[in-house]
């Protein structure tokens, strides 16, 4: 089958079964592999991007489903004003160890700060918590949220 | 390809040019190690340092390192520094560590600095192993000694420049500098003139005083960093080789399982399927007993299917609709509960063998004011790295070439030599910053199948498990049981101290690390002690995971000394100061430990204890609400001393909430990256406790009951409490901190809640006995 899809703000034309995650669509067809596998069942956030703005795990969402959304990964979050910043943050406090679930943390960061101008910590729970971090960089990620938060007009 | 592929000193390249010219190195000669200066490839100047290891300088003149370092660097004429980063990178800093280590003795400036990863070497440059906190204290004087010479022979090309002494010259930042005429030359300028010069002996080279380091204890980013958070920084997941298909591996529910029989043909007609492999399984020897000759880390390959397609969603897909009827061996109804039994059945028995025996503990504890029992257990844990086991391998015409995510590249080319049949030299391994490591990616399965999957179907081929796999095809930490005595006498100090240990074994033979060692704290610091052991037999694969061995008996060490303290009416770190303060006859002044570093040193916890005391607040620790407490464990692990109070408020529902860390860390005279080094405190405490909180591996019926992150869990970023971290700074050779502070996490956490709600943990984790958190 064939589909096409926006992501990073480009149209592109994909052929593939309609089940395959989007996940594996960017991965290994689109070659953009910054986003991550590593559970296949929405629990780790490693595959987190944004469909129209919000924070979707993309292992979840199937090639058919996927339609006129908005696709924005790690790779292109940097072109909005929040995504750069966010990232621009995760350097400037050194946030990742392996930085294999960053780029999931990131995305998750960013759609969080671009609905919530100062993320109070249940709101940073609530948006967060759906994103493994096993090295343990946890106090990280919350500091460089909140140094975001208070940048921000509230 | 790889990000540094163009760059790397190859076996085939430089390296091997640099081989021609190498004096042979005789026993004199290793033990002083040499240098070797060269032209490099587009000029400039090329190090190439081999030392002997030497971590303990005590022993260097035995001539019994493990292995040689060797750095390799090059100065460009544009004045760029190349070192080549010798160890993987699975998070844990070494890649940039190892550098700065390098840089500040060379006296670069680090902006100009490039690293790269080597690829392994065959042994010419170390293990190259990441594992066991090892690689900052192996590599600590080597690479300062190279940088040293390097940073003299750059002087010396200066001073012959101007015609003046050396010593009138020295050298900072990139540049060196003549004071008394204020002329000053770049690296860059000197470094083809440097390459001519003869080479300085790098025993009597001399380092710089450590008070004068402007890039060790400097807070340093990984380059790789930048990448990261743009998504394009390449782990072992993400390389992708011309031509190449992709592969699942469907391996048995049991542990060894070989396949009868499998629906092959119908799996070969699914979309985009290219081969279905029935792969049998070959020996794995990773699993060794202490005791006997480690043959190192190794394994072999595990019966099962492959399935290989054009794309790996086809592949996977293709494999939900495998049926394999299985061979399930001799494990089929291995069980959890059953060990659990077992265990219980063996400590009404008399132990099988014996550890250690100090003084007349049966005697001791007969006459002691007051006696206390517990059984202790955990169970078998897995390591679960974000980043899924991996591998892309390419065979052709004998020749492999391998790009992978491991923590132990030589044991990986070695199986994957022996498995296919072909010269250890012929297989080229890239090594790929990989997505978490924890000691799961110190043995090479993934590596193996991979490239015994490429041969079959003469492509490269990129292997990927899923999570699924991950959870059930682990080299799990062993589980394990104490049956535990203890006496104290009217004074409530601890005279005697029994424990029977139940574990996991094979053949007679004990799981790797699963038993403790003779010298394990509070071993050396009780009158009268026994250590004893009995077996039960298992067919679970394990293998090292964070701070092996100490993750799960500092638990129970740490725990139970805590419940002695309690049971005599004790402060718990009195309790053990007391302790630590009257060893038995040599011990607690380093005896024994290992190549990399002295034993323990009683004087070096006592620092850290108290500066944990002090900063906790702990003596008023009357004064907390109610319903919270403090809890105190310390351990050395690693060569690394550790002490944590942890606060814990028990909420009205029971719910534990974790509030407050404080921790001392004393691993010598430098922290080397001070950002990572809290990162790795910071990980491995948040480690210890998902652990502790809600982590098991269980069988039944011969297969492992766990699958994914919803029933194997980790910490979420929730409930994460803050972390005070204090580095207590001691006159040693600085060590690693990979894994030291995760043994005292779990006893200090359970401590904790001991004292604010009066439960007692004694079993692991703590999501089996009911405590939520």
């Amino acid at each position: 089958m064939s589909y096409t899809i926006q992501v990073n703000g480009t149209e592109h034309h994909v052929e593939a079964e309609g089940d395959t995650p989007l996940l594996w669509v960017l991965r290994d067809i689109l070659e953009l592999t910054g986003t991550k596998y590593g559970c296949g069942i929405g629990q780790c956030g490693a595959c987190t991007v944004h469909a129209n703005g919000a924070a979707v795990r993309s292992c979840q969402l199937p090639l058919e489903a996927v339609g006129t959304l908005s696709i924005t990964t790690i790779e292109g979050v940097g072109a909005t004003e929040i995504g750069q910043k966010v990232q621009e943050k995760w350097l400037t406090l050194d946030v990742p160890q392996c930085g294999y679930c960053q780029g999931g943390q990131i995305m998750a960061a960013a759609a969080l700060l671009a609905h919530t101008a100062r993320p109070g910590d249940a709101e940073i729970d609530a948006a967060m918590a759906g994103n493994i971090c096993r090295c343990g960089c946890y106090t990280r990620i919350r500091t460089a949220i909140k140094h975001l938060g208070e940048s921000q007009q509230a | 390809m790889t990000q540094s592929d163009t760059a790397i000193p190859r076996p085939d390249s430089a390296m091997a040019r640099a081989e021609t010219v190498m004096p042979r190195p005789t026993a004199a000669m290793t033990r002083r190690g040499f240098l070797i200066a060269s032209g490099a490839v587009g000029g400039g100047l090329l190090l190439t340092a081999t030392l002997p290891f030497i971590g303990r300088e005590a022993e260097a003149a035995s001539d019994s390192g493990p292995y040689p370092v060797t750095i390799f660097a090059r100065i460009s004429p544009a004045g760029v520094v190349t070192i080549f980063a010798p160890n993987p990178e699975v998070g844990q800093g070494t890649k940039t560590a190892l550098p700065m280590i390098f840089a500040e003795e060379l006296d670069v400036a680090w902006k100009d600095v490039v690293i790269e990863m080597a690829d392994y070497q065959g042994g010419k440059m170390g293990s190259q192993s990441s594992g066991g906190s090892y690689s900052t204290p192996a590599n600590w004087l080597p690479l300062r000694r190279a940088g040293a010479a390097g940073r003299q022979m750059l002087i010396a090309a200066a001073a012959a420049e101007w015609g003046v002494p050396a010593a009138e010259c020295s050298a900072a930042d990139s540049t060196v500098t003549h004071g008394a005429s204020g002329r000053s030359l770049k690296y860059g300028e000197l470094a083809e003139s440097a390459a001519k010069l003869p080479v300085p002996d790098l025993t009597s080279v001399v380092l710089k005083d450590e008070s004068t380091f402007k890039i060790i204890g400097k807070s340093t980013l990984d380059p790789d960093k930048a990448r990261i958070v743009q998504g394009r920084q390449q782990f072992g997941i993400d390389v992708k080789v011309p031509g190449m298909k992709y592969a699942v591996f469907q391996k048995g529910p049991v542990f060894d399982a070989e396949v009868k029989s499998a629906n092959i043909d119908e799996i070969h007609a699914m979309p985009g399927v290219s081969h279905v492999l029935v792969l049998k399984g070959a020996p794995r020897v990773m699993e060794v007993a202490p005791g006997q000759p480690n043959p190192g880390i190794d394994d072999g390959l595990r019966g099962g299917v492959a399935i290989v397609a054009d794309s790996w969603w086809r592949a996977q897909k293709a494999r939900s609709k495998l049926q394999v009827d299985w061979d399930e061996g001799a494990h089929a109804n291995d069980s959890s509960a059953v060990f659990d039994v077992q265990a219980k059945l063996l400590f009404s028995q008399p132990a099988q063998g014996s550890i250690r025996v100090d003084g007349d503990p049966v005697g001791a504890l007969g006459q002691a004011a007051k006696v206390v029992r517990a059984t202790y257990a955990y169970p078998f844990i897995s390591h679960v790295p974000m980043e899924p086991q991996n591998c892309v391998a390419s065979y052709q015409d004998g020749k492999v070439e391998i790009w992978a995510p491991t923590q132990n590249p030589g044991p990986g080319r070695a199986a994957v030599a022996r498995t296919l049949g072909v010269d250890p030299n012929h297989v080229t391994i890239h090594m790929i910053r990989c997505g978490g490591g924890f000691g799961r990616r110190l043995a090479n399965d993934y590596m193996i199948e991979a490239a015994v999957i490429s041969k079959e179907i003469g492509a490269p081929v990129k292997v990927l498990w899923t999570r699924e796999d991950e959870i059930q095809h682990d080299f799990y930490r062993p589980g394990g049981y104490h049956n535990l005595t203890a006496g104290v006498d009217a004074h409530g100090k601890l005279v005697a101290w029994s424990n029977h240990f139940a574990g996991f074994a094979r053949n007679e033979n004990f799981a790797r690390l699963a038993v403790p060692g003779a010298d394990a704290f509070p071993a050396g610091f009780v009158p009268h002690y026994a250590l004893k052991t009995s077996r039960i037999a298992f067919n679970v694969p394990v293998g090292p995971l964070r701070a092996p061995g100490d993750n799960a008996h500092a638990w129970v060490f740490q725990s139970f000394l805590d419940e002695i303290a309690h049971a005599a009416g004790r402060d718990p770190i009195e309790f053990q100061l007391e302790l630590l303060s009257s060893p038995l006859p040599g011990e607690g002044e380093g005896k024994g430990g290992n190549a990399f570093g002295p034993g323990l040193i009683a004087s070096r916890m006592v620092s850290v204890i108290e500066r944990v005391r002090d900063m906790s607040g702990w003596t008023a620790r009357h004064r907390l609400p109610k319903h919270t407490g403090l809890g105190f464990a310390c351990y050395w692990s690693h060569l690394g001393y550790v002490a944590q109070v942890h606060r814990v408020a028990i909420r009205a529902d029971g719910t534990v909430t974790p509030e407050q860390i404080w921790v001392a860390v004393d691993v010598g005279s430098q922290i080397v990256n001070p950002s990572n080094a809290e990162h790795q405190v910071q990980g491995s405490i948040l480690d210890g406790l998902s652990a502790a909180i809600g982590q098991a591996i269980t069988l039944d019926k011969g297969r492992v009951s766990q699958s994914n992150y919803h029933d194997y869990t980790l910490l979420r970023n929730r409930k994460i409490p803050p972390m005070q971290i204090e580095w207590v700074k001691t006159n040693y050779a600085p060590t690693g901190l990979g894994e030291p502070a995760y043994p005292s996490a779990l006893p200090a956490f359970c401590n904790a809640i001991y004292a604010a709600s009066g439960k007692r943990v004694r079993k692991l984790p703590l999501s089996a006995v009911g405590i939520k958190v």
